[in-house]
């Protein structure tokens, strides 16, 4: 599985994939994940937009807290605000050395993210009986655009989730300072994505 | 706890754990070394040529790739001068495009617009980025900061695995019903959301195209902050390096808005929204039944602030190659070498709040449109300090006009006048009569093809020994080059002209049925396209010169006397690693950086060049000897 292993040239290692280079102070996955997240603020930016114009250009714009069920994007909220909790969590006792309490807490992370999901499930399948569909209006074409792409960034959240749970946790034994940097590289990710539904819930639902 | 035993190994002890993992490791050795003497190692061989990890490999990859779609977008565009020279005459050659797209060798104009949209597409995102950044910037970054490989290995792997089959979803959309895309390569709605089926296909194909370029700039920009040698300070870098790192952060912060609008459109033409689709239209006669309420402006503003900023992704890589290649072909540092970085960071920031000067005629109003001619008249200045700059760098330069540096210094008149043509564009009042005519093409091609594609040209010639051990032959490279700066100004300096009598750009006929265009298209049109063809012979000799060196290369044939430095350069890609460089790894020791990039001609010193990595300034070497750390060559020669 590990190119690196199996390549197994002492020039081949990369520097400054574990410990931080003394004069950027990150390592490499850390100013990486900085930078995605970067290109990840322009495309939520890009579509918040759109939502702007497209909003102030419409004669009419039907008002989020009628249309959709707000107590339980106020429930998924807070559910998702959890898991930024347990994934910071994670890190420190990685941090400290525990694995075990580490893997509980990822655990916690990915059963807030499914209880988030199942909640979207239900909301989606409300909407669809009420006869909404992202042809209905802009509104509902744009509620249904960023969500589902937000819903796509959780759903990629608990597939690399499930990864450091599984298979990726061997890592654990061979180095784990490279394990818990990875964790904090994915929690960073988690973070946003919790950001991006902290900016998405009020922009759809009040207002 | 149990106690460990003890083995004696030789005339040690040592325990058997340790004993036993000590073991491993030099079987490991061994067996590295074996497969070294079979030139490679011991990856499986398609993880050494297909999905390979090795920045070097995978550059030759993008590169192979990027000039074939280089080369087919090129014939695309003999298809449409073959019409627009001589509208509606029979070719056999039209016969290749299928029944659908030409009755009895004439070509239709539906296929005209498919033919032009996909030879955008093709030029800009499957052919001079890829060749630029993934190829160019793959190779070389690594190398010229003296790093082992890219930060990400296997996230450069998966993106050139993203860009190939974004290619692939492209070129199969040309047997897409109802053809390929057909609404230009800037896909305004709402003609692009009620097009055929192929446009769908060019909005997945861009999907992958994004993704590619995103995982290739988080690479390069974590690669050139933590990975740069050791005495590598910023202003050390070799002006190609900062060239890339700019175009880096271009590409990651302006794709993603196209992203969002490739999202959108797609939404449009999927699930019949109406992002871009305002109310009330009538298609053929019958109003469309989505909700409306969409703003077809959103695209264009999405667009552009992209696409923008793209225009600079293909011109940058270009200039830092022209850069290398002077300094080296002047034997002198390149002049205002600050200056140029400065402006290079400069004209990466304006470039994201010019966008709107491509939209002067939408009616966004007169305010607005002062404040995107001001920003266009700003990003401008930052243009003509590079290139200034590389003028002035030839001056009192004992020159080497070697093929490489003929491309280089054709280079700069050319982005001359693609640059200054632009400056009218930039200002709305003229751009009323010039927007959507033959000038913006003659504008937009004078920077891209003489300009970038010729810095390309040049860049193969350059680092060609660098990757193969040998030298493209110098004759067919001047045969290649004159031939090719004849042929691709008498394409492209009429359209000036057709432009300001007023002629269309996307016209099927080129202007022939038009009274105001008629006389100017009849005068023009057949000499442009006849140095088309031209241009196609020109490459020819370009063609076999490639591709007879690169498989003689790949047989083993290096080229005897060559050495590691044919240009005597002082960058660390030719001058820290041997050339070709090692089948994996690029340094058998990591270079330590003592000095600028280009040490040129030092007064005060003996040497007439001294590489970025040399403490001290060597005695002065055999020409074309190799100027390797001395332990580096004896590990290569045993
Ligand atoms: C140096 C200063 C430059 C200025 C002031 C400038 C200005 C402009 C303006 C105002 C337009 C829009 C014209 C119209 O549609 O009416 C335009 C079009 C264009 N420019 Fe430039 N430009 C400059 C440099 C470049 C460079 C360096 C490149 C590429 C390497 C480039 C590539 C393009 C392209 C591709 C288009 C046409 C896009 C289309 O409509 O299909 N320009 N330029
Ligand atoms: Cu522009």
């Amino acid at each position: 599985m590990d190119a690196h292993a199996s390549v197994g040239h002492a020039e081949l290692e990369i520097p400054y994939n574990v410990h931080p280079r003394p004069d950027t102070g990150v390592y490499n996955a850390k100013l990486g994940i900085w930078l995605f997240l970067a290109s990840e603020v322009m495309l939520f930016g890009a579509l918040f937009s759109s939502l702007i114009l497209l909003r102030t250009g419409a004669e009419t714009w039907p008002r989020g807290y009628e249309m959709l069920n707000v107590p339980l994007a106020t429930f998924n909220t807070f559910i998702l605000i959890v898991s930024s909790v347990t994934v910071v969590m994670a890190w420190s006792q990685l941090r400290l050395g525990n694995l075990k309490k580490g893997r509980i807490y990822i655990s916690a992370t990915i059963l807030c993210a499914l209880i988030f999901l199942v909640n979207k499930a239900f909301e989606y399948g409300h909407e669809f009986r009420e006869h909404n569909f992202p042809k209905t209006n802009n509104f509902f074409a744009i509620y249904f655009t960023l969500t589902g792409l937000h819903g796509l960034h959780i759903i990629g959240g608990v597939i690399v989730f499930l990864y450091f749970l599984g298979p990726g946790a061997k890592m654990w034994a061979r180095d784990p300072e490279r394990y818990t940097n990875r964790i904090e590289v994915v929690g960073l990710y988690w973070h946003f994505v919790d950001l991006v539904w902290i900016f998405l819930f009020p922009v759809l639902y009040l207002m | 706890m149990a106690l460990r035993r003890q083995i004696r190994v030789g005339s040690q002890w040592m325990y058997a754990d340790e004993a036993h993992k000590a073991l491993r490791e030099a079987l490991r050795v061994m067996e590295d070394e074996k497969g070294g003497e079979h030139g490679g190692h011991h990856l499986p061989w398609i993880r050494r040529y297909v999905f390979s990890t090795d920045h070097k490999w995978i550059g030759i990859q993008y590169g192979f790739t990027a000039l074939l779609f280089l080369l087919l977008g090129f014939c695309l565009m003999i298809l449409m001068r073959l019409q627009l020279g001589w509208p509606g005459t029979a070719f056999s050659v039209m016969k290749v495009l299928g029944e659908t797209r030409q009755s009895g060798g004439v070509l239709l104009p539906e296929a005209y617009n498919q033919l032009g949209a996909m030879h955008g597409t093709i030029m800009i995102f499957l052919g001079i980025v890829p060749l630029a950044v993934g190829a160019f910037g793959n190779y070389l970054v690594p190398l010229q900061i003296g790093a082992p490989d890219m930060a990400f290995p296997k996230l450069n792997m998966i993106s050139y695995w993203c860009y190939a089959p974004g290619g692939l979803i492209m070129l199969a959309s040309f047997f897409a019903p109802g053809g390929t895309a057909q609404s230009g390569w800037t896909s305004y709605p709402p003609l692009s959301v009620i097009a055929s089926q192929g446009q769908t296909w060019w909005l997945v194909g861009m999907v992958f195209l994004i993704t590619s370029s995103l995982l290739g700039s988080v690479n390069f920009i974590v690669t050139i902050v933590q990975l740069r040698a050791k005495g590598l300070s910023y202003m050390r870098f070799p002006f190609f390096v900062h060239a890339q790192f700019v175009t880096s952060f271009l590409l990651l912060l302006a794709f993603p808005p196209l992203e969002a609008a490739a999202v959108l459109q797609l939404m449009d033409r999927v699930a019949g929204t109406s992002f871009f689709m305002p109310s009330g239209l009538v298609v053929s006669g019958q109003a469309l039944t989505n909700a409306g309420g969409g703003n077809p402006l959103l695209w264009q503003h999405l667009f552009w602030f992209l696409a923008h900023p793209e225009v600079y992704v293909l011109i940058l890589p270009a200039m830092g190659i022209v850069a290398e290649i002077i300094a080296n072909g002047t034997r002198k540092p390149l002049w205002g070498y600050k200056s140029m970085v400065f402006a290079t960071v400069f004209l990466g920031f304006m470039s994201f709040v010019v966008w709107a000067h491509h939209m002067f005629l939408t009616g966004m109003g007169t305010t607005i449109s002062a404040f995107f001619q001001t920003t266009t008249m700003i990003i401008s200045i930052p243009s003509v300090i590079i290139l200034s700059s590389l003028f002035l760098s030839l001056w009192g330069g004992s020159i080497r006009f070697t093929t490489p540096m003929l491309f280089a210094l054709a280079f700069l008149p050319m982005f001359g006048i693609g640059g200054l043509t632009g400056l009218p564009l930039g200002l709305a009042a003229t751009d009323i009569h010039l927007h959507d005519t033959y000038y913006v093409i003659g504008h937009f091609h004078y920077v891209v093809a003489p300009g970038t594609i010729f810095a390309m040209f040049g860049g193969i010639y350059y680092w060609f020994p660098k990757a193969t051990g040998r030298k493209l032959h110098e004759g067919w490279g001047r045969v290649h080059f004159w031939i090719s700066f004849v042929c691709i100004n008498g394409i492209f300096f009429p359209m000036f002209a057709q432009g300001l009598a007023g002629v269309s750009r996307r016209l099927y006929d080129g202007g022939a049925q038009y009274a105001h265009a008629k006389q100017i298209a009849a005068q023009t049109n057949p000499f442009m396209s006849v140095c088309a063809i031209g241009l196609l012979v020109a490459q020819v000799p370009f063609i076999f010169n490639f591709l007879w060196n690169a498989i003689r290369a790949a047989l083993g044939h290096r080229d005897e006397g060559l050495g590691s430095n044919p240009w005597e350069a002082t960058t660390m890609e030719w001058a820290a690693t041997t050339s070709p460089p090692l089948a994996h790894g690029n340094f058998e020791v990591l270079p330590v950086v003592y000095r600028g990039p280009y040490e040129y001609n030092v007064p005060g010193e003996a040497a007439e060049f001294i590489p970025q990595h040399m403490p001290t300034a060597p005695e002065p070497a055999p020409r074309g000897g190799s100027l390797l750390p001395s332990t580096a060559v004896a590990m290569r020669e045993n």
